[in-house]
């Protein structure tokens, strides 16, 4: 399969704490290095590639970074090193700022959370889908109204709807027009981040079925980051695993949540409640995450709240192993 | 737009003093537009023969000093008085309102120089200021909008600024840079729309604070010159004639300069309620 | 048969809004025993929090109760004067709520608001409460409880916030716990945990548990017997496991089916046809699922059958699955 998007080395960084403003600024100039101030490490050295066609799961909980590299993915943020190619086109290079005003900008789009708050509430419906057929196809008038129209239909959204504000919508009405807002532009690429998670289950199906026809009609990969394994192992064809900045596995869905291999994966999958209790072990992690700022570079993540944990743990980091033809693991024990 | 009208008329019945104040206004904006050409008596003619006099079928509101009709004046003052207020609350939105909606939405240094400024303007106690302005650069009415404008503009800044920050980690702001929006059409296109009904109140309370400014400057001889009609500046000269008895001088511009800042502040407050989408079903 | 902790009794609730009155509640009955978890399980408008929060008498303005009974033991809730009120809450029956960071006062730290409650009710003296409080952090598993006993909400992770909601909602040790959404924004490790949690406390101390959630495969670990509400109305009430195995009401086998966990591929999951309806019509059906049901038949265009408290597996339909 070949690559549509292929991450390498992801870093980001984030400067905190007093030393991130302009006092603090200056007086690292003086100090010397920026190595002295303490970062958040949200992305941490993460590489993996999306073929075309293939739907990839990003699962972590809160704080793993999940949103940072999504971010930094859709060039709404820069990296702080590392290499994001698209196709041929390395668009690492360009910098955020001026990536909105780029010719590829439309090859890589979103479609949020929260469609109630990623849509302006003074914008209409039509506003709303139409901006970025506007801004990145540079389509008016007729032309503007038959391809909004034709994004609405692709995504079941009726037409007399389009006229309406996001308040004056249900929930997946929203959600519909935050996804036919995205796809309006034919995108090679689509990142969805927990679009279903504000949505009655019904509902969910409906959204979730839909994504599924629209990725085959139109010839999309996506990137599916969620919470919710249960989703993830319906939609995805491939998952990664993310704990504190890491990528701590990746492979086939059904493979991963069927026989995790890394302790976090195992707790993660241990604790999605099932309609049936099949008296799974009952694996409960305890504690707190350790500190994404500024980590030990030769310690897991994970160590801590592993429930195993040797001194192998300690002393080296553990690195992205392939274990067979298609998981990787980073894990000592794996 | 239908919508927004048909929710105006719900809110205006619902609440009937908002009712009010939007029937105050319009006949605000009557007074000030058809006033001159329909006042009975011209403002400046002056007969001294019928100074002085109470109000009376011939005088409604009596007459002053000079002789003078003091209803024609009140009704023509009204367009002045008026015009400065527009005056003043659309300058210090276009300058404070901007200045703020950047500096909330780019933040740093931006946000720094205009929160000095409008920190050093708010050192100053307000009317000071205004006299001090208007003092310095001659008591025209052009002025007086200008020293309206500056005193208010810490506070446009301050409204505009926090709205504008919270709308910067808005989805819809991420959902435009998708879009290919780049930050001046983000500012102007996303963020100004919702940013502008919250101004909107503000500007109206901000009306009666003009009118009543510029009727405070040309209390203390600071404002218009007469005899231009204008309501502060008939006040001044009225309020020497109160302890003789003469009443109705001072108290009819009084009260036409009461009933316009009552009527702008109730005007915010039903404004606001129109212009919420959030309120709309 | 023993007297139940809390015993709903044809509760109605309407609420008076700009469009017209929403009949969010119609005849909702169920009971929960002493010392179960009951859940009310129900996607958006099925009127599950609004149950809970006309239990615990703090609906909004507009909301009014028509019709009912709560009985907690011998008291009515709903008749109850709010002296009353204010000394059954917390001390008999207590609430968490979904987002635990706005549910707690965040200009005082966690210890006084659990003191505070200590004091109302616990019979504990001022100068005691503050080292109960300190107790209770530890019983909910929060680690170095002195200190954290003097944090605020706001430099505490939602995990944490959680426990200390459950910390002040136990306090008095009441005799019912009124759950709603606690874990909907927790991650599914912090959910598992913050859920033992709740069932540990719950058999120390023998309390009953009504847990409010729309997630239907939390409500099947969770609990023992499971409420289905939809538009208002209650349409099954049964044990867990029969719940699943047997669904009777239409709805209730087309919520399991439109639930992730139950399909093996997105193809085997079905969403549920048609739409709530509007609560506002006059002239709403008496079955409220009726006009999306695909197993309607002439008799549905009547009254329900009256639902028997204390039969084992209730449904609210005249033509169920068998």
């Amino acid at each position: 399969m070949t690559a549509l998007l292929d991450i390498a080395e992801l870093t980001k960084r984030f400067p905190v704490g007093k030393a991130a403003g302009p006092l603090g600024r200056l007086r690292l100039r003086r100090a010397g290095t920026p190595e002295h101030l303490p970062h958040v490490y949200a992305v941490d050295d993460v590489s993996f590639a999306i073929g075309k066609g293939e739907t990839v799961g990003l699962v972590g909980e809160s704080g793993c970074g999940k949103s940072t590299l999504v971010r930094v993915l859709t060039r709404l943020l820069d990296p702080t090193s590392g290499i994001i190619r698209l196709g041929p086109r390395e668009l690492s290079l360009t910098e955020a700022r001026r990536f909105a005003h780029d010719p590829d900008r439309a090859r890589i789009q979103m479609v949020f959370q929260d469609a109630g708050d990623s849509i302006n509430p003074r914008f209409t419906a039509f506003d709303a889908i139409a901006d970025p057929l506007r801004q990145l196809k540079r389509l008016g008038g007729k032309a503007l109204a038959a391809k909004v129209e034709w994004a609405a239909e692709q995504c079941g959204l009726p037409l007399p709807l389009l006229t309406r504000y996001p308040h004056q919508l249900s929930g997946g009405q929203r959600a519909r027009v935050g996804i036919a807002r995205a796809v309006g532009v034919e995108p090679d690429l689509l990142v969805l981040d927990e679009p279903t998670a504000a949505l009655d289950v019904s509902v969910q199906v409906v959204i979730l079925q839909l994504l599924r026809r629209l990725k085959a009609e139109l010839g999309m990969s996506y990137l599916f980051v969620s919470h919710d394994l249960s989703v993830v192992r319906l939609l995805c064809d491939r998952v990664l695993v993310m704990y504190l900045g890491r990528i701590v596995e990746s492979g086939p869905a059904r493979a991963v949540f069927d026989s995790p291999l890394h302790p976090y994966t195992q707790a993660l999958v241990a604790a999605v409640p099932r309609l049936e209790d099949d008296g799974r072990a009952r694996l409960r992690l305890t504690g707190e995450p350790r500190s994404p700022i500024d980590p030990d570079p030769n310690v897991c993540r994970f160590y801590g709240r592993c429930p195993r944990g040797a001194d192998a743990c300690k002393a080296s980091m553990p690195v992205l192993r392939k274990l067979g033809a298609e998981r990787e693991v980073a894990c000592h024990f794996a | 737009m239908i919508a927004m009208l048909r929710h105006a008329r719900y809110v205006v019945g619902e609440n009937p003093v908002t009712g009010l104040a939007v029937g105050l206004f319009v006949l605000i904006v009557v007074a000030a537009v058809f006033g001159p050409a329909l006042v009975p008596i011209d403002p400046l003619a002056s007969d001294t023969v019928a100074a002085l006099k109470p109000p009376s079928a011939a005088h409604w509101f009596g007459t002053d000093q000079l002789g003078r009709d003091i209803f024609s004046r009140v009704v023509v003052a009204t367009r002045l008085d008026f015009t400065i207020a527009v005056a003043s609350v659309v300058l210090v939105f276009a300058v404070g309102g901007f200045a703020g909606i950047a500096a909330g939405f780019f933040g740093g240094w931006l946000d720094r120089v205009v929160g000095r400024i409008a920190d050093t303007i708010m050192a100053f106690p307000l009317f000071v200021l205004a006299m001090g302005i208007v003092a310095a650069l001659g008591n025209t009415v052009t002025n007086i909008v200008i020293a309206t404008a500056i005193v208010n503009f810490p506070l446009y800044v301050r409204v505009a600024r926090a709205e504008a920050n919270v709308r910067r980690d808005a989805g819809f702001v991420e959902a435009a840079r998708l879009s290919g929006n780049g930050d001046l059409r983000i500012v102007g296109c996303q963020v100004l729309p919702n940013v502008f009904p919250i101004m909107v109140v503000q500007m109206s309370l901000t009306m009666g604070y003009a009118i009543l400014n510029a009727a405070g400057l040309s209390f203390i001889g600071l404002g218009v010159r007469p005899p231009t009609p204008e309501w502060g500046i008939m006040v001044a000269e009225g309020s020497g004639f109160m302890v003789s008895g003469e009443w109705w001088i001072a108290f009819f511009p009084g009260a036409a300069l009461m009933i316009a800042v009552f009527c702008f502040n109730l005007l915010g407050d039903g404004l606001r309620d129109i212009v919420d989408p959030r309120r709309r079903t | 048969m023993t007297v139940p902790a809390l015993a709903v009794e044809n509760l109605s609730v309407e609420f008076r809004t700009r469009s017209g009155i929403v009949r969010a509640l119609e005849n909702v009955s169920f009971a929960v025993d002493k010392g179960e978890t009951v859940a009310l399980v129900g996607e958006s408008g099925s009127g599950k929090s609004v149950t809970a929060y006309a239990v615990m008498g703090i609906l909004d303005a507009a909301g009014r109760v028509t019709a009912g009974r709560a009985m907690l033991g011998g008291l009515d809730l709903l008749a109850a004067t709010p002296q009353q009120l204010a000394d059954v809450r917390g001390r008999e029956i207590s609430m968490i709520f979904q987002n635990p960071r706005t549910a707690l006062n965040p200009i005082r730290a966690v210890g006084r608001q659990i003191a505070d409650v200590l004091i109302r009710h616990g019979n504990v003296t001022r100068a005691e409460a503050p080292a109960r409080a300190v107790d209770l952090l530890r019983t909910v598993g929060i680690t170095d409880p002195a200190r954290r006993a003097k944090a605020y909400p706001f430099e505490m992770s939602g995990g944490m916030c959680q426990r200390v909601m459950i910390a002040i909602a136990l306090a008095a040790r009441p005799s019912l716990l009124i759950a709603d959404e606690p874990t909907t924004g927790l991650d599914v490790t912090t959910q598992a945990v913050i859920m033992d949690l709740i069932n540990e406390l719950a058999a120390e101390i023998g309390m009953a548990t009504i847990f409010i959630t729309h997630d239907l495969a939390l409500a099947g670990q969770r609990a023992r017997r499971i409420v289905v509400m939809h538009a208002g109305h209650v349409v099954e009430n049964a044990p867990t496991r029969e719940l699943f195995r047997h669904p009777r009401h239409p709805y209730t086998a087309e919520l399991i089916a439109a639930t992730p966990d139950s399909a093996a591929s997105l193809d085997d999951l079905a969403s549920i046809p048609g739409t709530l309806p509007d609560l506002r019509r006059t002239d709403l059906p008496p079955c409220r699922y009726s006009e999306r049901c695909p197993r309607k038949i002439a008799t549905c265009d009547q009254p329900l059958p009256a639902a028997a408290l204390g039969s084992p597996h209730v449904v609210a339909c005249w033509n169920p699955l068998t």
